[in-house]
């Protein structure tokens, strides 16, 4: 069958061998295509989507129109800058669309959402709707304007008709501008006052105690990740299980197990206590403020740390540090010139890794941590059970999400999503 | 790492402070898992050892956490639920997971490292990002508090873990033996089931086990999505620590942690013999 011309070569079944092998490549790429289909369309609708609408969310501002829909249009024709409140007839379709609201008892929504915006609104959307309950237009003696007015008069003021105007499109940057502390001024988007100032106080708090556990991880599990790495296998392969089972440990047992520990009342006060180095008054405050979070996650993290740098380690010849020995290197120079810096790429690797981690904790700040040694993510959760402001939850949550995505490609460019290995 | 004979006075002090340093390590990993054990038998609603526990005296000692633990019926309930959803995620991940690895691990895969970023991103995302996200999105479509939505959300989170260790168990895979036993007249479906199935079957499990622990101890993500009919333990404990700070909450961390173990030991025999398999041995 074999002809000197490539090109002449048939298979068994008489088909060009070229266009054979072709087929049956195509065929083994769909075939592989569809193998992995099913796992994508499933992490894609219940993960990608539901992030997805979480940045939707923080931006959307359908609410305004949705309660107030025929006022929306004719107030967007109002200029707040020329320094005079709306005329009648915005007045007039405020009143239809505010009975409206008032009896579907939607109107508290829009109030406690412009609430966001500028304190006061929510009591007077609340006190507004409940007289408005009872107003009848048609029996109206005066225009529009004035019997609004006479219900309160913030409703004459320009600043309230302008927060209602500039929260009345289909999307809103308030939840952003909220998140990073500025907020809308008489004069344009200004930074906050000083005591409102919460949130980027909390990034910086977040990333330095991030950074704090980083390199305590590095600190202390440079030290162990040697030790295994150079230990017989029999032995490391033992010694391996004491790092293996508190990463295998809930999560929960571990927090628990430091809040026994760290308490006022706890094991290690008791047992400075019974040896006499401090007294019953001066036990040590080591829980429920930002010590607790840190020395509980620099626990809880360890192990990510010291994994990667462990099989970073194992990887390194020994003989090299035995050649420098034998060129005269002391053990320290051998060990700076030598030995650690192959290790970087380790320590890097198990850095961003624990970083990351550590930025979107959540539980152990929140048993922990106190009121000072809470992370960002307990304020997101803040919002979203507490003070029910979804949309600075997020907002938030998107801030947070560029963060992890921008130190996620650093990873990569490190050390590549292929080469992540677990066990 | 043994002391050389013609170690410096200098190196042999180094080496021992080396090797004290390790041990006081070791025990910063390790004493808090193995305090809670002891303390789980407090007679005493106290987080803390008494003096008669430290005298090893026997009325310092009692098991009526646990007695508490099995006869309530809040517990029993979240260790159903724990169970049930556990079990659930597990297999929608793996099977999931597993086929997505098989098509992953084919040569010249389209887009390889995009695909994969994607399909690992549940475990790269920060937890409360995920959970935040899946609050939204199953709020509108009504799936906040069942158990099915708790489920779903716990398989896209186990499904990296799958993915990652069936694709590292697939780069040792000999892609010949697929090709004699076609040579030899096997059809693709028998060859799958009787020489990929055995060979790849340690590394799913190890994928499994990794989804099963991601689930079981998950508590963020059931905290937001879930309501209270789908109280898994970890969230139980949640609770309790917040709450009332009970020593049943100790009882139940000392099984988790006996049920660590167990896990721990599986997945290192299953290591081990997937060294062996492919002529790797420890010792």
């Amino acid at each position: 069958m074999a002809q000197s011309n490539t090109t002449d070569l048939k298979t068994a079944d008489g088909i060009s061998l070229k266009l054979s092998l072709q087929r049956s490549l195509r065929r083994k790429k769909r075939n592989a295509l569809l193998l992995v289909t099913p796992l994508f369309l499933f992490i894609i609708i219940t993960f990608i989507i539901p992030i997805a609408y979480m940045l939707v969310r923080s931006v959307d501002n359908g609410i305004t129109a949705e309660i107030l829909p025929t006022t929306v249009p004719l107030l967007a024709k109002w200029d707040p800058l020329l320094g005079e409140t709306p005329d009648e007839d915005v007045y007039k379709a405020f009143i239809v669309d505010g009975k409206v609201a008032a009896k579907a008892k939607t109107i508290n929504r829009l109030g406690k959402r412009l609430n966001y915006e500028k304190s006061g609104i929510s009591s007077l959307f609340r006190k507004t709707g409940r007289k408005l309950r009872k107003l009848e237009p048609e029996k109206l003696t005066t225009s529009h304007k004035d019997a609004l007015i006479k219900i309160d008069k913030k409703w004459g003021q320009v600043e309230t008709w302008e927060v209602i105007h500039r929260e009345s499109g289909p999307y809103t940057k308030s939840y952003f501008l909220s998140a990073v502390d500025m907020e809308y001024d008489a004069n344009g988007i200004q930074w906050k006052e000083e005591d409102s100032r919460i949130y980027l106080n909390l990034f910086k708090r977040t990333l330095w105690l991030s950074f704090l556990i980083t390199f305590l991880t590095v600190l202390l599990g440079y030290p162990i990740a040697y030790l295994l790495a150079t230990l017989k296998t029999s032995t490391s392969n033992l010694l391996i299980i004491l790092v293996l089972l508190p990463f295998w440990t809930s999560l929960l047992v571990r927090t628990s197990s430091w809040i026994a520990l760290l308490q006022k009342e706890g094991v290690i006060n008791d047992f400075l206590f019974a040896i006499g180095l401090i007294s019953d008054d001066g036990r040590l405050a080591m829980i429920h403020n930002q010590m607790g979070t840190v020395v509980a996650m620099t626990h809880i993290l360890l192990p990510f740390m010291i994994l990667p740098l462990f099989s970073v380690m194992k990887t390194i010849n020994p003989s090299y540090v035995r050649a420098a020995r034998s060129m005269g290197a002391t053990s320290f120079t051998a060990f700076r010139r030598v030995y650690f810096p192959n290790t970087i790429a380790g320590i890097g690797a198990g850095g961003i890794l624990v970083f990351i981690l550590s930025i979107g904790y959540y539980i152990t700040p929140a048993l922990v941590g106190g009121t000072k040694g809470t992370l960002i993510s307990n304020f997101i959760a803040y919002h979203i059970s507490g003070s029910l402001n979804w949309g600075l939850a997020a907002a938030l949550g998107t801030l947070l999400l560029l963060l992890v995505v921008a130190l996620y490609i650093l990873y990569d460019k490190i050390v590549g999503i292929d080469n992540m290995k677990l066990g | 790492m043994a002391l050389p004979l013609h170690a410096t006075t200098s190196e042999r002090i180094w080496h021992y402070t080396f090797l004290t340093i390790c041990v006081l390590i070791f025990g910063f990993l390790i004493i808090p898992i193995l305090v809670i054990i002891p303390l789980s038998f407090n007679a005493q609603p106290y987080f803390s050892f008494t003096p008669e526990m430290i005298a090893f005296d026997p009325a310092g000692y009692s098991t009526k956490w646990y007695e508490t633990f099995f006869n309530d019926s809040n517990w029993q309930a979240a260790v159903r639920n724990s169970i049930v959803i556990a079990i659930f995620s597990t297999i929608i991940s793996t099977f999931l997971g597993t086929l997505a690895a098989l098509g992953l691990s084919q040569k010249d895969f389209p887009f390889k490292t995009t695909v994969m970023g994607l399909l690992i991103s549940p475990m790269i995302v920060p937890l409360i990002i995920s959970a935040t996200g899946m609050f939204f999105f199953y709020a509108k479509v009504n799936l906040l508090g069942t158990h099915i939505g708790v489920i779903l959300a716990h398989a896209a989170l186990a499904t990296p873990f799958v993915v990652i260790t069936v694709t590292a168990t697939l780069t040792g895979f000999d892609h010949s033996l697929t090709r004699a036993a076609a040579n030899l007249g096997s059809s693709p479906t028998n060859t799958f089931f009787r020489i990929t199935v055995p060979l790849i079957t340690p590394g799913v499990i190890s994928g499994a086990l990794f989804a099963f622990i991601t689930s079981f101890d998950e508590v963020v993500v059931v905290l937001f999505v879930g309501s209270v009919n789908q109280r898994t333990i970890p969230w139980a404990m949640f609770s309790g620590i917040r709450e009332e700070i009970s020593p049943t909450i100790l009882a139940v961390a000392t099984l988790l942690i006996c049920f660590s173990i167990v896990l721990l030991f599986m997945v290192e025999l299953l290591r081990r013999r997937n060294e062996r398999l492919r002529g790797i041995t420890p010792y």
